[in-house]
């Protein structure tokens, strides 16, 4: 047996939020979704959060969740397991919605903001020449550069983690960030001053303090803290070409 | 039309009865091709999903993408009439040959297309798409990246999505389809964040749903993918065609049953038995491994039944072993990153110092919505497309790698057939708004029933007797003793689902009501599997019957036609399949 602290809020009917506590029995291998979906099934079927693939692939279910063994993290629930979390096989696990977000209810939070950010810096790949006929070269060795960027499955997991995303609602946030490096390192995309600029300001590069909260947190071992002082770098070769005339 | 950022709080306050030319359920890739197209045809297209289009299953798909690109070496020779003969052959003979010829002629230039909107597939030494061999294919044709090719193309055609600023409504769940006279004005559902019934006008609805995997307690499927979408069609009065052919997937790992991509294969991972005895060639001589996907399951199902497989403690099922160790770490790295992650997170195991332990786990459905090369359905209005669907182009056996084949192909000219047909009706008036009270006025009945009922039934309990009976009955083998218990034991759940316990109150995320919704859509689609494959009395493909092992061309090449009814028991009927150039001969790999 295990408890479950569970994050329950229902912004219509509740003044404030509150903790549920849960005895979940488990086994070894269980994941913290298992967890959860016991409850519904066997115990609260108003309990709400996200899920879907459960294999690491959707990104549905990141949220905060905290054991007796690891400290607190943003991690997803699909494939956090229980004995990881608990030091003799008991123990409490505390679980809450992402952060700096607007909760719908319980665990499920609005990502309309997040998306909003993303959405902005133009995600999507922008060619200059109409396409060849087949599909355009890129060497192996060019796919390299935008390896880890494409792997992000916008969890939000950074973005919950970042405190100044907390701080500042319009900050575009660690993903979108890591998205413009993926589309600035495709050899096949033309648009790269563009990109520069549309994070090259205070609500994007320049408002991130280097925490480094996002680099720590994500599930799929991405880097965005480094996709951040990487574009930083580029930001600034541009502008010193820029003032020497070259740009 | 400017895209609304905050499209969900504008819905609330004015979108209520607001009137779009093409509504497709389903944010998948065949959901998101199909809206592209139809949007780029002029019509004014909306995306309704009941999750986020990024957290669809498709992204889930991992080993690739089928066209005959001739970029691999070992694929000099391949041609789109190689792609389809591989496809016929692979779906024994029941795909429809017309419907595989379109998709096989088109899928070179739609694979450039999705590379041009910037889809990161991996590449080959001289700069081109990838390809790796797949199972019942005679070339390397399966363009990849990585074992993440899914998740790729998933986020590459959201990109284009919000290019386009398209329309997109999340944590909306349809539920039903509004249909009178024959044609389809719109549908109804919950609108999940805000907490109440919706519905929303449409000259022309695209259903795009996905599987129904979750009927199965063994799946490699998404929680999400529930038979549900099938069901609003086939309630709706839309056939559902051949869903007795379910695929077992040979390679999900014990216990959580993810997959493990057929790439592993493709690569050259081997699978053997408690032996350490590569047992394919016992089966499938010449292409051992990468045997078409109902062939490998069968060989893994008959080693574990004659005792030659591992025994896993937990469930007492059986399995076998995936061994890619001699692969190398520098390849599995490179080309099997993904399913590497899966084994160290759920099983504690390295792939590149370990096997994994595997068994057979239900996969996809190749059954579903009956349509033609168009997506269109009986009903005017209603297309369908993706899993979902049954054109059919995988006929008893789908091959794999071209699911997501089918989503870009189909989707694409459903989306195309919609907006046309939009166009058409534009003169016309949309459905009487006296017509569309009504109906809200007769489902909020009928939900409210659902709502306020009080019985004793648990829909968690009735959930898992019905995966246990479709896992024990309706499986890799099957005979018409089991197929006759299941189709009583579904029976017998149909009518205790109208005695489940009241659920949480409230529309809001309430799992509670989504379950009970998904369980009645599962126990009714269930029901059409059941009673198909208890009448198709041989073996194709992916089913067989114990009791019929041999394929019967003059009985059963056919395709079979399920419909509602709601007062009594499915009507069944069956329809030719389509062979233009083809003619069924024995299938030997």
């Amino acid at each position: 047996m295990t408890e479950f602290r569970v994050f329950r809020f229902d912004p219509e009917k509740d003044k404030v939020h509150c903790f549920g506590t849960y005895e979940v029995p488990w086994e070894k291998g269980m994941t913290v979704l298992e967890g959860l979906w016991y409850i519904i099934d066997n115990i609260d079927g108003s309990l709400a959060f996200r899920s879907s693939c459960r294999a690491a692939v959707c990104g549905s279910c990141a949220m905060h969740i905290s054991g007796e063994r690891w400290n607190g993290k943003y991690r997803l629930a699909c494939n956090t397991l229980i004995e990881k979390l608990l030091a003799n096989g008991e123990g409490t696990i505390t679980i809450s919605p992402l952060s700096h977000l607007p909760i719908y209810k319980d665990l499920v939070v609005d990502m309309t903001n997040f998306f909003r950010h993303y959405e902005s810096i133009k995600p999507y790949l922008i060619p200059s020449q109409t396409p060849p006929q087949k599909e355009f070269i890129q060497s192996p060795k060019e796919r390299k550069k935008i390896e880890q960027s494409i792997d992000c499955i916008l969890c939000g997991a950074c973005y919950g983690s970042c405190p100044v995303a907390g701080t500042n609602p319009d900050y575009l946030g660690p993903h979108s960030i890591l998205k413009t490096l993926r589309f600035y390192n495709d050899t096949r995309d033309t648009a790269k001053k563009e990109r520069l600029s549309l994070i090259g300001n205070n609500k994007g590069l320049f408002r991130c303090h280097s925490i480094f909260n996002c680099q720590i947190c994500c599930p799929k071992d991405l880097d965005p803290a480094g996709a951040i002082s990487q574009m930083k770098m580029k930001l600034i070769f541009q502008k010193i070409k820029g003032l020497m005339g070259l740009g | 039309m400017e895209r609304n950022p905050d499209i969900r709080r504008d819905y609330v306050v004015k979108m209520l009865y607001k009137k779009y030319d093409v509504v497709v359920i389903g944010g998948g890739l065949a959901g998101l091709r199909a809206a592209i197209e139809a949007q780029s045809q002029g019509a004014s297209v909306l995306i309704v999903s009941k999750l986020h289009p990024l957290r669809s299953h498709s992204g889930a798909a991992q080993g690739g993408v089928n066209a005959p690109l001739a970029n691999n070496p070992d694929s000099k020779d391949d041609s789109p009439e190689k792609h389809c003969f591989d496809t016929i052959k692979g779906s024994d003979y029941l795909a429809d040959q017309d419907a595989v010829e379109i998709m096989t002629s088109s899928a070179s230039e739609i694979i450039y297309e999705l590379e041009h909107w910037g889809c990161p597939f991996s590449r080959t030494d001289d700069g081109r798409i990838a390809q790796r061999p797949f199972g019942g294919a005679g070339f390397p044709r399966t363009c990849y990246g990585a074992d993440k090719t899914g998740l790729y193309m998933l986020h590459t055609l959201y990109e284009q999505v919000i290019k386009h600023s398209i329309d997109v409504i999340t944590d909306f769940m349809v539920t039903f389809l509004i249909v009178e006279d024959n044609t389809c004005y719109g549908l109804m559902g919950i609108d999940m964040a805000q907490g109440r019934l919706e519905t929303i006008v449409a000259r022309s609805v695209i259903v795009a749903t996905g599987g129904a995997g979750r009927i199965y307690g063994k799946t490699s499927n998404a929680l999400t993918s529930t038979a549900l979408g099938m069901a609003i069609a086939y309630w709706a009065g839309v056939p559902l065609k051949d869903m007795e052919f379910i695929q077992f997937h040979p390679t999900g790992i014990i216990s959580k049953h993810i997959l493990m991509t057929e790439g592993c294969r493709g690569e050259g991972g081997h699978i053997v038995n408690k032996d350490s005895k590569r047992f394919m060639e016992k089966y499938a001589s010449k292409l051992m491994e990468l045997a078409p996907r109902d062939i490998v399951s069968r060989s893994i199902a008959t080693e574990i039944e004659q005792g030659r497989g591992f025994v896993y403690p937990a469930d007492g099922s059986g399995y076998v072993h995936l061994d890619m160790r001699h692969l190398g770490s520098a390849k599995i790295m490179e080309r099997l990153p993904g399913v590497r992650d899966i084994c160290l997170d759920f099983l504690g195991i390295d792939i590149i110092k370990e096997p994994v332990p595997i068994q057979p786990v239900q996969h996809y459905t190749m059954g579903g919505i009956d349509t033609d090369i168009n997506g269109t359905t009986v009903v005017n209005g209603l297309y369908a497309s993706g899993e979902c669907a049954c054109i059919s182009v995988h006929g008893a056996n789908r091959l794999g790698g071209n699911s997501l084949l089918e989503t870009l192909v189909f989707g694409r000219r459903s989306g195309d057939a919609a907006a046309q047909y939009a166009r058409a009706q534009r003169q016309k008036s949309y459905l009487p708004q006296s017509a569309i009270n009504s109906l809200s006025k007769f489902y909020e009945s009928h939900f409210r029933k659902i709502a306020q009922s009080s019985g004793k039934e648990k829909h968690i309990v009735l959930k898992k007797e019905l995966q246990e009976t479709m896992d024990r009955y309706v499986g890799i083998f099957r005979a018409g003793a089991d197929l006759q218990i299941a189709l009583d034991k579904v029976r017998t759940l149909k009518n205790r689902f109208k005695y489940l316990f009241a659920p949480a109150t409230g529309l809001k995320f309430n799992c509670d009501i989504t379950c009970h919704l998904e369980l009645e859509a599962g126990i009714d689609v269930a029901e059409a599997i059941i009673v198909g494959a208890l009448k198709r009395e041989e073996s194709r493909g992916s089913h067989s019957r114990r009791d019929f092992p041999n394929r019967n061309d003059t009985g059963f090449l056919k395709h079979t036609l399920c419909y509602y009814n709601p007062k009594g028991e499915i009507k069944v009927s069956y329809k030719p399949v389509t062979i233009t150039k083809y003619q069924p001969e024995e299938r030997k790999y």
